[in-house]
């Protein structure tokens, strides 16, 4: 497993400062933690009270809408894709930065899949763990491999229409 | 129409660049089909029963010449001599390779053309009324909206893997041709109080295992609002929507399951957020769209065709071809022609890459280079001068393409069946040809316009829900066995057809039309119309004569 962040040129290959927590598994006293949805929900206090970055992963029936009172306390939310064609966490992303003005990182778990990532920095993840490292060097290839979008999304790039009105 | 500028151009070449390096990579082992597959069907690539199949998108059922000479040279240098056009726009080729399907891309992309979202959990190719642009009493040109909608869905970073596909169909006319009640998102132009022009919108129509007919949300959409509306319905869907059951997965089912108005509430809530956000279409982009549909350079022509009306009085063929296959056009002296893709003996919406060529010809001679396919799996020259009429004919005739069958019996809508698809429980092909071959010409003139649709298995690919005569074919105990329904429509005035009663094997199911339309012959009233007659009086006569019991 290996978690890539998006760079301008790519990506890089990050250390995870995260521990991901089983909903059983003992609260450490310092580092940073992630944990499930049910748990933050029914351990919030405690969590936000702790020494040490929060991050809470949301599974594909959990949406980012529900922790918007907290967000600002969150250092990561993952959004899981329990199957590369289980699409939920597209809208949950866009939803976090464009609804929610999340600026956190926003980590995509799960079926990652390589060709989707161009999807994924689109709709506002900045870090996907993935299976194989070796996808790092193809990392800049899907995401520059089509040079044209039309739609318009948080993550800025120029469309095809704001193009046509720029020239 | 509308031509691609730079950046569509680019966009469709890059996509051709990734496809090639995919298939390679496929072809070399570095990825095994199971992860080919998802990346094969965001292209179109279909693996069927004998081959792979690739469904090229003809956008909004538009394309010039150029384009239709590529489609019959891609038939003709990559397949086997021919194409299949589909009922939502799109044709098929059965018999690509592999490893030659990037190459085929490539030639789409030098005319404007791809396969893009044509299969897979995404928005599909949209679709609209065939006469777009030609047909009187149009609002305005629908295929302006289906363009905008078209570039907005083209590899949109949220909605390319939905619960299950999505089908957009508009229309800019009260008559609808598109079957918009029967799509995820129906649209029709209409006017509000003010005279502004906007949408009708209607969600979750749709065929397969679960028919419905699609409800309003919103009586009147404005035309800026477009693109925030069309997201904010994908946006509630993709997250509302089933992904524990492929066959509860379309948004019929969602809106059915939250109910209408709940539905509503969550559309509006979102809207609400988005409607005046960067998708707010400006004024400047909607009309250099438009430019692109604007009416060819029409003559100014007299109402009165003397050659035509001399030719009708002479020639009973031209007479029949006239009256059934030639369609009103908005511009004094213009005609639209449909071309019948369903010749006697032929599968329904087959074409040859000769057909093809010399449909391309005669658009160039007579409709301004532009055609059109139809959801009824025709062909349409949309801009004919009524006096060139029969010089068209007699082209026609010549190419084997003058069949004057538009709306009759054997106009059927037939999916590829058994003997092509994957899916499919029977054959439908055959059974739409031993039926049309029946009834004469003469016959099918007799008893009018009759809508006959057939498909192969429940995910109603024929449209069999919406026939007037729908046939479902399906497996019993290893036989192919059939299902009759009668009362189906997929107009203005949308329904879904009812079961008569048991089924029939493939030797009865002849028999068993033929009674049906007996039945209509013996009781119809003066001028009534096979859908008409079945409303006035019901599914029993028919049951009576083909089941010897009510």
């Amino acid at each position: 497993m290996a978690l890539l962040e998006r760079r301008e040129d790519g990506a890089a290959e990050i250390e995870d400062r995260f521990t991901r927590l089983g909903d059983e598994d003992a609260l450490p006293g310092s580092g940073g933690v992630l944990v499930s949805f049910s748990r933050f929900s029914a351990e919030r206090e405690a969590l936000l009270a702790r020494d040490g970055d929060l991050g809470v992963w949301l599974d594909s029936n959990e949406s980012p809408t529900e922790l918007a009172d907290d967000l600002d306390r969150l250092a990561v939310v993952a959004c899981n894709f329990p199957a590369f064609n289980d699409g939920r966490a597209f809208s949950y992303a866009r939803l976090l930065r464009e609804r929610l003005g999340f600026k956190g990182e926003v980590r995509a778990i799960g079926e990652v899949m390589l060709e989707q990532i161009a999807f994924m920095v689109r709709s506002g993840f900045s870090t996907f763990e993935l299976k194989d490292l070796k996808e790092l060097d193809e990392f800049k290839r899907v995401c520059d491999e089509v040079r044209v979008v039309y739609q318009p999304t948080g993550d800025g790039r120029q469309t095809a229409l704001q193009r046509r009105l720029g020239s | 129409m509308y031509r691609y500028d730079e950046h569509d151009h680019a966009l469709v070449q890059d996509r051709v660049t990734q496809f090639r390096r995919q298939v390679e990579r496929r072809m070399a082992g570095e990825i095994s089909e199971e992860q080919f597959r998802p990346l094969r069907l965001m292209n179109g690539l279909y693996l069927q029963l004998h081959a792979y199949m690739l469904r090229v998108a003809i956008p909004y059922g538009t394309l010039d010449s150029r384009q239709m000479r590529k489609l019959a040279y891609i038939s003709r240098r990559y397949d086997k001599g021919y194409g299949h056009f589909t009922t939502r726009q799109n044709i098929q080729y059965n018999w690509p390779k592999l490893e030659e399907t990037p190459d085929i891309l490539a030639e789409l992309a030098e005319v404007e053309m791809h396969a893009i979202q044509t299969s897979g959990n995404c928005i599909r190719n949209v679709t609209s009324d065939q006469y777009a642009g030609a047909a009187k009493g149009e609002i305005e040109d629908p295929r302006i909206w289906c363009e905008i909608a078209r570039q907005w869905s083209t590899l949109h970073p949220e909605f390319s893997f939905l619960p299950r596909k999505f089908k957009i169909a508009i229309t800019g006319c009260d008559n609808d041709r598109a079957a918009v009640k029967v799509h995820d998102i129906g649209m029709i132009m209409k006017r509000d109080a003010s005279g502004e022009v906007g949408f009708e919108v209607i969600v979750g129509g749709g065929l397969g295992r679960t028919p419905f007919v699609g409800k309003t949300i919103r009586e009147f959409l404005p035309k800026e609002h477009f693109l925030s509306y069309l997201e904010a319905i994908l946006r509630v869907y993709n997250q509302l929507g089933r992904r524990d059951n492929k066959y509860k997965a379309r948004i019929k089912v969602t809106l059915h399951e939250t109910g209408k108005e709940e539905f509503t509430r969550l559309v509006e809530e979102e809207w609400m957020q988005i409607k005046d956000s960067t998708l707010k279409l400006p004024k400047e982009e909607v009309d250099r769209i438009a430019k692109h549909f604007e009416p060819p350079a029409f003559k100014a022509v007299p109402e009165v065709a003397p050659t035509v009306d001399a030719r009708a009085a002479s020639d009973a063929g031209f007479a029949s071809w006239l009256r059934h296959n030639i369609f009103e056009h908005k511009t004094q002296g213009y005609s639209i022609a449909n071309i019948s893709v369903k010749p006697m003996g032929e599968a329904p919406g087959d074409a040859t890459a000769e057909q093809m060529d010399a449909m391309a010809d005669l658009a160039d001679e007579f409709s301004f280079s532009e055609l059109r396919v139809t959801h009824s799996q025709n062909v349409v020259l949309p801009h004919v001068e009524r006096e060139a009429l029969p010089a068209l004919y007699d082209k026609l005739v010549e190419a084997g393409l003058a069949t004057a069958n538009l709306g009759l019996l054997s106009d059927i809508i037939c999916c590829p069946g058994l003997d092509y698809c994957a899916l499919a429980n029977a054959r439908s092909i055959p059974i739409a040809m031993k039926i049309a071959e029946r009834f004469t010409p003469a016959k099918q003139e007799e008893i009018g316009d009759l809508q006959i649709k057939i498909s192969g298995c429940i995910n109603a690919c024929g449209h069999h829900h919406v026939g007037h005569i729908g046939i479902l074919g399906v497996d019993r105990k290893g036989e192919e066995h059939y299902q009759v329904q009668l009362g189906g429509s997929a107009t203005e005035e949308a329904a879904l057809g009812k079961i008569l009663g048991r089924g029939f094997s493939a030797d009865e199911v002849v028999e068993v039309v033929d009674k049906i339309i007996a039945t209509y012959l013996d009781i119809r009233e003066d001028g009534e119309e096979f859908i008409e007659t079945f409303r006035r009086v019901g599914q029993t006569p028919f049951k009576e004569r083909v089941y010897g019991t009510a």
